[in-house]
């Protein structure tokens, strides 16, 4: 099926670059940037000077220490260029391509470099987490001086309330993300453990522990998105991105039911009216949902529509989510295992998908066949959904 | 596929490598807001204030001058009653800067009665005064609570200084 509305030009991902993930990387914001794009223009058979535009996408400023970081770590690939930095806090990565989508959908530009880069190590004392007490209201919720951990807990936990899911299914998802991870070469957290492991990992808010949580990483992807007739030009193997969505729900968490994710909901719904899709549960064939948490794999699955609400961790549970599965998620290893270098893990995501369905991931390519496939990211304060949707 | 290496470091490669070190210090004063302003002058009263949608009847707790849903502006300000319930709860281990605290605290979201539907209510995040234990079990999760009032109170959401349980589900 087509897509629905009337866009200029069809948009094609044709190469796509990744660093390694790490917890501290020797290499400057700039010159991760210009690693991992070099590396997306090598597979696209493009140069610098073929890129008509640049999108690209980090986290908050404060984690590099560098107001206007998105000026100052593109300076090697962007100068002379149309370039924009887009954010949405942990959605950014998803939401880069999705700008990109619409540079090139537009007929604005036809050759665009896509970029993410994060450098959390720089943020060192006394924690990199400590960048977050400000996200906070400062006047209902910071007085009460909030970690970023407390609230995943309490939706998780909400979660767990509502759909009657235990610790130790959520737990599944950790033990199969780092296991996934062991294949993919950018890996920083990937290991073999099992749900137990996780259940004794050190308790940081209860419910969640230490490995139900994805390490702090520097790392920086790329991709390179094109026209229609730039995609036909430059290779056999185009991957479309055909469907885009984005949502926000209110930041006023306090007052919603964390159990369900409206926002990503209503972005899936926006990706899948644009894609032509009816039914994700039977035309996504393969997926990553945004996992920075693994309750969060589960959690976003059923707000993506490719299981019924509270059956995720049943899904997971039978194996549908092992790459040999009918359901394959995360097969990258996701942010549990390959690492969650915020914006970086993001397209990192949407990057796997396209390895994926160009048949190039590896040792970590699924079983099935797969045509269509979806990558996805959350974040601010647990309300924006980014999606992206694309098919060989 | 050209090798572009990127270069890990371990945390002692890292203590060499630092060229620069900066702590940038600002300190915020923060203005509290039309709504927020009544709002704290009701805690320092003992009272939680909200205002109420004339459209779709939500009240705002913490208090809106706006509806985010209906996008229309809130004028009538109700008192809502101290009580709630636990919509979900957690143990902190950890604060704000990852610190281990010495003594487990119980935060989570109360459900303050007077208004809402499956998916939205009136709410705020605060401390409970409960066991751990209580949330491990989720026995705390839907149980009824009440306001524990500071006796010195200005005008602060730490003016209530926890949540209580009055009955359980
Ligand atoms: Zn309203």
């Amino acid at each position: 099926m087509r897509p629905n509305i009337n866009v200029k030009n069809r948009v094609a991902v044709v190469g796509a670059g990744l660093t390694l993930f790490r917890r501290r990387l020797m290499e400057t914001p700039q010159e991760l940037s210009w690693i991992a794009a070099r590396q997306a223009l090598d597979q696209a058979g493009l140069d610098f000077n073929d890129i008509d535009c640049v999108v690209s996408g980090s986290a908050p400023d404060a984690f590099d220490g560098v107001h206007m970081k998105g000026e100052y770590y593109v300076e090697g690939v962007a100068n002379g260029k149309p370039h924009v930095r887009v954010f949405v806090g942990g959605g950014t990565g998803v939401f880069v391509p999705v700008a990109a989508w619409w540079h090139v959908a537009s007929g604005l530009c036809r050759k665009v470099l896509v970029l993410a880069e994060e450098k959390m190590s720089s943020a060192s004392r006394p924690h990199p987490q400590a960048v977050f007490k400000h996200i906070w209201d400062p006047l209902v919720e910071k007085p009460l001086n909030p970690n970023l951990i407390w609230i995943f807990a309490m939706e998780m936990h909400r979660y767990m309330y509502r759909c009657g899911v235990r610790k130790e299914d959520i737990a599944l998802v950790s033990v199969k993300n780092k296991r996934n991870a062991l294949d993919h070469p950018s890996a920083q957290a990937a290991a073999k453990i099992t749900v137990d492991d996780v259940l004794n990992s050190e308790m940081l808010v209860y419910p969640v522990n230490r490995l139900d949580v994805s390490p702090v990483s520097d790392g920086a992807g790329a991709m390179v998105m094109v026209s229609e007739e730039w995609a036909n030009r430059l290779t056999d193997n185009p991957i479309w991105v055909e469907g885009v969505g984005f949502n926000l729900d209110s930041t006023n968490w306090t007052n919603r039911d964390l159990g369900y994710p409206v926002y990503l909901k209503r972005a899936a719904e926006m990706a899948y009216r644009l894609a032509g899709i009816e039914n994700p549960m039977k035309e996504i064939d393969v997926a990553e949902p945004y996992d920075p948490f693994d309750y969060k794999e589960l959690h976003h699955m059923e707000g993506l529509g490719l299981c019924p609400p509270c059956k995720a961790a049943e899904v997971t549970k039978e194996g549908l989510t092992q790459r040999d599965g009918d359901l394959p998620t995360s097969p990258s290893g996701g942010l549990l295992g390959v690492g969650n270098p915020i914006a970086a893990a993001g397209i990192m995501k949407a990057i796997e998908i396209f390895w994926q369905l160009r048949g190039e991931a590896g040792a970590r390519q699924v079983k099935k066949d797969v045509v269509t496939g979806l990558a996805q990211a959350w974040g601010d304060l647990m309300q924006v959904g980014t999606v992206v949707v694309m098919r060989r | 596929m050209t090798d572009f290496k990127v270069t890990p470091l371990s945390e002692d490669s890292f203590r060499n490598a630092i060229r620069e070190s900066t702590s940038p210090r600002a300190v915020y004063d923060m203005a509290p807001g039309e709504a927020y302003t009544k709002f704290f002058e009701g805690l320092r009263e003992g009272k939680i204030l909200g205002t109420k949608c004339p459209s779709c009847g939500l009240v705002h707790v913490p208090p809106k001058v706006y509806c985010q849903y209906c996008y229309l502006p809130l004028t009538q300000w109700v008192e809502v009653k101290d009580e709630g319930f636990v919509e979900t709860a957690v143990v902190v281990y950890i604060a704000a800067e990852r610190e281990r605290l010495e003594k487990p605290e119980v935060v989570g979201v109360i459900r303050l009665e007077g208004s809402g539907d499956r998916y939205r209510y009136p709410g705020l995040m605060h401390r409970i005064c409960t066991e751990p234990e209580e949330v491990k079990s989720s026995r705390i999760m839907g149980a009824k609570v009440k306001a524990r009032w500071a006796t010195e109170r200005k005008g602060s959401i730490n003016d209530i200084e926890c949540f209580e349980v009055v009955s359980w589900k």
